[in-house]
């Protein structure tokens, strides 16, 4: 009996069955096998009739084989040509996207890997990641503008982001004597490149382009090197230890510098056999105003940039008594808490437009506020008040803001009567320039639009091949990060340009995508996720900061508050990565999920998966991750990645491995490996 | 095991109930069953039946034997109460519980060894005697907790995880159920909770015996090739006779069904399960059908899933012995037990 042959055969309910495989083309059409009852619970009747069951079985198959080889020359579905493909996980964007703070960063720094350093107590570890992708990480991590943290997850899934500006801090406050992290530069390859000026951008070329072996040479029109950060930025928000620490830093790998050398004309400058020219001179020019009376009040009238470098080279010591200050961005924000330092006894802020609209990133408003500083919304500068031949006071006229049906703003006035302030100075800080007056317009350079140079956006190439720009240089005022992300596209062009190869062909990520699983239930990362509030910084004691120019008004986090602020952060670049094939369809994943992001439904458009997920995904910017169509049921396995906590327990919940939490490393590409 | 506790965190949009709480708030602790176990997929379809009904966690009393489906409990409802029993003994306790507060909404958790082993005798009676409560059966046909052995529900053909052959032909725990008198019987699957969670729904809006019997793979002793428990095996054999919509009281009907393909099955307190008929010879208030159409599919190699028979008309426990609706736990020493002189009035009118 045991040796019987039962091919074909199976029993159940006491009664014998044909079964036959289906190919695995057909079984969305057909199902896993084909079968049929024979009626008996008898095995020899059984085997005696299953030869000609199997036979109709398998005519059915061989029907739909040559039914489907029909179908492939035929028009396809358009609802089945609609269905969302699976994710391409293999393209390092998708799960870069995931990474948004990394993904929000111009210079796509991998922050959830260095606070976990930092989380870890590895400063050193964690500064040197910064310092790879950003080149400054005190000087950022004091003055960023932090593109990354309105992108943090934790602003969706809990109130606040992660306070990663004030951990990049944290990375240099805490780092002990890293000069042996920092690489050695390769011997000289015999190319020579020139850079004008010697700000953030500047900066970032010489040290990516110094590593592979360039003699690079800056020219600055100060006497030290660091452009708007050493000028525009004040020492009480950036101390000069840390810029001189990390801007000396780059320029001892061996960067020749030029102080006190401002370049007056480009056309002479190419004389001076370099083989690449880059320009990262910034947006010097502070923009001024021109209503009655700036002529005659013209002493006590100061562009705000320019006051500030004075005062950062200690030309300028004093101020008057009653300040006004225009504009809301930051450098009006930065003036007007200088003022009250160098001894103005009452300082206010005048901008054009409402508050909520205001320029200046949202904590130096809330800093100046703190300090005291009125900040008046809705005025518009009219004239300035002059009495024997003295600058005496501002009138501003009152508007309010009213937007038209695309939404442009106009500024309307109210009718209120004009309103007078005192004042002994005023400090113009209403936006700033290029000056591009030292170029030539004959030696290859093309201008466009308001007087600036085209720039290629990939290769910041200008339209003379040798010359390349970046930082302000390039497209107008920016951020220092953006500084240090134009510098490092514009090295790896120079570095093609040098070597004569296509600069359109640029370089790509590396990535790695590693399992993080420890044990049965185990990581290696801390997947419980954090409950606690950010973290505020600590202050110094005001009274004695607004006396003192110099003394820096944030503290940074102590050790502990950094891990505790640290733990907040979800580790979204610990992926949670689907494979189909070990899936059982068993729902653990989808009943553990604390932000219902899973779900198994019927591949559709991607308008109507959104919709039919268990909360349908409405986030648009956020992606959707789509599996392959499942084994048993067909569906799709549909992960919105908007709020999930990457907390892992879809994987440890996971029978069978099919989820796995992995470590994705974006590291973008820079010209230096 | 999950080491951390499940992030308080949910998502912005997750939907409230008409008590303003979201499904998260009928959660229990982390489950400790193996992971891929179908018994937390039940607890996450009971989780969800109770907030779509805005049911008042205390006012629910879970009720368990031993087993892996009698630790269910603690991982849904905690505000609720519980009484984890002696190995099949929960019925019993229900008893009591109910006879005591009738207010309270039961609910039994059990497994196919706690219910058709050594429990078979309490649930029989259980049924026969109409208990108002919702009896579960989380049947994975396996002795998940003591390492695999066969239970009573184990069919006839399939082989254990170690390749022994299954000498014994299975109980039908629905087809038991019926022929006792349960007023609700139904048969699911864990990994179908399109089906689960109106049957859940109706279940618990039902008065009466609601007996349900929930195929649930063990992912760790029987979901091999062998099983006739496991998640591919019920996937591909599942023979559903409806497809059910749970419509609350007072609720208009919107789904739209073919005339004729629906069955409907008013239930006491307003709502109704709305079925739509896949199986030509259904009608879920013939018992006799019933019955016959579960022996079919069986003979078919079929697992029968859907509401098998309902009678939303019969009476429960509490009509057919007329005990007060006072609750017994709410009476004085007095009125539970009226004293010598009232025995004897009782005692004289007997004479």
């Amino acid at each position: 009996m045991s040796n019987a042959d039962t091919r074909y055969l199976f029993k159940r309910y006491n009664t014998w069955w044909v079964k036959v495989a289906v190919p695995k083309t057909l079984r969305e059409e057909l199902g896993y096998d084909l079968r049929k009852s024979l009626q008996t619970h008898d095995l020899d009747k059984a085997q005696e009739l299953r030869w000609q069951v199997v036979e109709q079985l398998k005519a059915k198959i061989n029907q739909a084989k040559s039914q489907e080889s029909l179908d492939l020359f035929s028009v396809p579905d358009q609802a089945v040509t609609q269905y969302v493909p699976p994710t391409d996980t293999a393209n390092p964007q998708y799960y870069h996207k995931v990474v948004e703070c990394q993904h929000a960063c111009p210079a796509h720094t991998p922050v959830p890997e260095y606070i976990r350093q930092i989380s870890q107590g590895n400063y050193n570890e964690a500064y040197m990641l910064n310092w790879e992708s950003n080149v400054f990480p005190g000087i950022l991590g004091r003055t960023c503008d932090r593109p990354c943290e309105p992108a943090c997850r934790r602003t969706r899934t809990h109130e606040k982001a992660v306070a990663i500006c004030r951990l990049k801090r944290v990375t240099y406050d805490h780092k002990d004597d890293i000069a042996n992290l920092i690489p050695t530069p390769e011997t000289g390859n015999g190319k020579k490149v020139g850079l004008i000026g010697g700000g953030p951008a500047s900066l970032t070329v010489a040290r990516d382009l110094v590593m592979m072996g360039y003699q690079c040479t800056i020219f600055e029109r100060d006497p030290q090197a660091g452009g708007l950060m050493r000028t525009n930025i004040p020492s009480f928000r950036l101390p000069e230890e840390v810029l001189n620490e990390e801007v000396d830093q780059v320029l001892n790998l061996g960067i020749k510098t030029e102080f006190n050398s401002e370049i007056k004309s480009m056309k002479d400058f190419l004389g001076k056999d370099f083989d690449a020219v880059f320009v990262g001179t910034g947006a010097p020019k502070g923009r001024d105003i021109n209503i009655e009376g700036r002529e005659d009040a013209h002493r006590n009238i100061h562009i705000g940039i320019d006051w500030l470098t004075s005062i950062a080279f200690e030309h300028t010591k004093s101020v008057g008594k009653k300040v006004i200050v225009l504009g809301g961005g930051n450098t009006a924000m930065d003036c007007c808490r200088t003022a009250i330092r160098l001894g103005a006894e009452e300082v206010k802020v005048a901008v054009r437009s409402p508050f909520d609209q205001m320029k200046a990133s949202e904590w130096e408003i809330e800093d100046a506020l703190g300090e005291g500083i009125p900040i008046l919304d809705n005025h518009v500068p009219k004239r300035f008040l002059i009495k024997d031949e003295k600058l005496v006071g501002m009138e501003f006229e009152k508007v309010e803001a009213v937007f038209d049906e695309k939404g442009k703003r106009s500024l309307v006035p109210t009718g209120d009567d004009p309103i007078i302030l005192e004042c002994d100075d005023v400090l113009v800080a209403i936006g700033q320039d290029n000056a591009f007056e030292w170029i030539e317009r004959d030696i290859g350079i093309e201008f466009g639009e308001w007087d600036m140079p085209i720039v290629d956006k990939v290769t910041f190439q200008s339209s003379n091949e040798k010359i390349f720009f970046g930082g302000d240089a390039a497209w107008g005022p920016e951020n220092i990060i953006w500084a240090a992300a134009h510098g490092h596209q514009a090295a790896i062009s120079i570095d093609k340009f040098c070597k004569s190869s296509d600069l359109y062909e640029r370089p790509e990520p590396t990535t790695t995508l590693i399992s993080q699983k420890m044990g049965v239930h185990e990581w290696s990362y801390n997947n419980d996720i954090s409950q606690a509030k950010r973290f505020l910084v600590p202050h110094a004691d005001q009274k004695n900061a607004l006396k003192d120019l110099k003394m820096e008004v944030e503290l940074g986090f102590d050790e502990i508050t950094a891990l505790e602020e640290a733990e907040r952060c979800l580790n979204c670049d610990i992926q949670t990565v689907f494979s189909e094939d070990l899936c059982i369809e068993c729902d653990a994943c989808v009943d553990i999920c604390p932000t219902d992001c899973i779900s198994f439904v019927h591949n559709d458009t991607e308008e109507n998966l959104r919709n039919k997920l268990r909360i349908p995904a409405i986030n648009l910017n956020q992606q959707i991750l789509v599996s392959e169509e499942l084994e048993q049921t067909s569906r799709v396995m549909v992960k919105d990645e908007d709020v999930c906590l990457h907390c892992g327990l879809c994987a440890e919940r996971c029978p069978t491995g099919a989820w796995d939490m992995q470590n994705f490393l974006y590291q973008e590409a820079k010209a230096y490996s | 095991m999950t080491y951390i506790v499940k992030p308080k965190n949910h998502h912005p949009l997750l939907e409230k109930n008409e008590l303003g709480l979201t499904r998260r708030d009928y959660e229990g602790a982390v489950s400790t069953l193996c992971a891929g176990c179908g018994h937390d997929s039940i607890s996450s379809a009971i989780v969800e039946a109770c907030f779509q009904l805005s049911i008042e966690s205390y006012k629910v009393a879970k009720l368990s034997g031993i087993g892996c489906s009698s630790k269910a409990p603690a991982y849904f409802l905690n505000q609720s109460h519980g009484f984890n029993s002696v190995h099949g003994r929960m019925p019993s306790i229900a008893t009591g519980a109910a006879m005591a507060n009738h207010e309270l909404l039961y609910l039994g958790i059990s497994g196919d060894g706690d219910s058709a082993s050594i429990g078979i005798g309490q649930f029989i009676h259980c049924a026969r005697r109409q208990l108002n409560m919702t009896y579960i059966v989380e049947n994975n046909g396996t002795y998940g907790l003591t390492k695999g052995q066969f239970s009573a529900t184990n069919d006839l053909e399939s082989k254990s995880k170690y390749g022994d052959d299954n000498l014994f032909p299975s109980i039908d725990l629905p087809s038991m159920a019926i022929q006792l008198g349960a007023s609700f019987v139904a048969r699911s699957f864990s990994g179908d909770k399109e089906q689960l969670v109106p049957l859940l729904k109706a279940a618990l809006s039902h008065k009466g015996f609601s007996f349900l019997d929930i195929i649930s793979p063990c992912v760790t002793f029987n979901n091999h090739n062998s099983s006739t428990k496991s998640y591919d095996y019920i996937r591909e054999h599942n023979d559903a006779l409806s497809r059910p919509d749970f419509v609350p009281s007072g609720k208009e009907i919107l789904t739209d069904y073919p005339k004729g393909s629906t069955v409907d099955v008013p239930l006491h307190d307003g709502s109704l399960l709305s079925l739509e008929k896949i199986s030509e010879n259904y009608d879920p208030a013939d018992k006799i059908k019933a019955i016959q159409n579960i022996q079919e599919s069986q003979r078919d190699g079929k697992v029968l899933t859907g509401l098998l028979y309902a009678d939303p008309e019969a009476k429960d426990l509490k009509e057919i012995l007329n005990v007060s609706d006072k609750p017994l736990n709410e009476m004085n020493l007095n009125d539970l037990c009226p004293g010598s002189e009232k025995l004897k009035d009782i005692n004289s009118g007997l004479k």
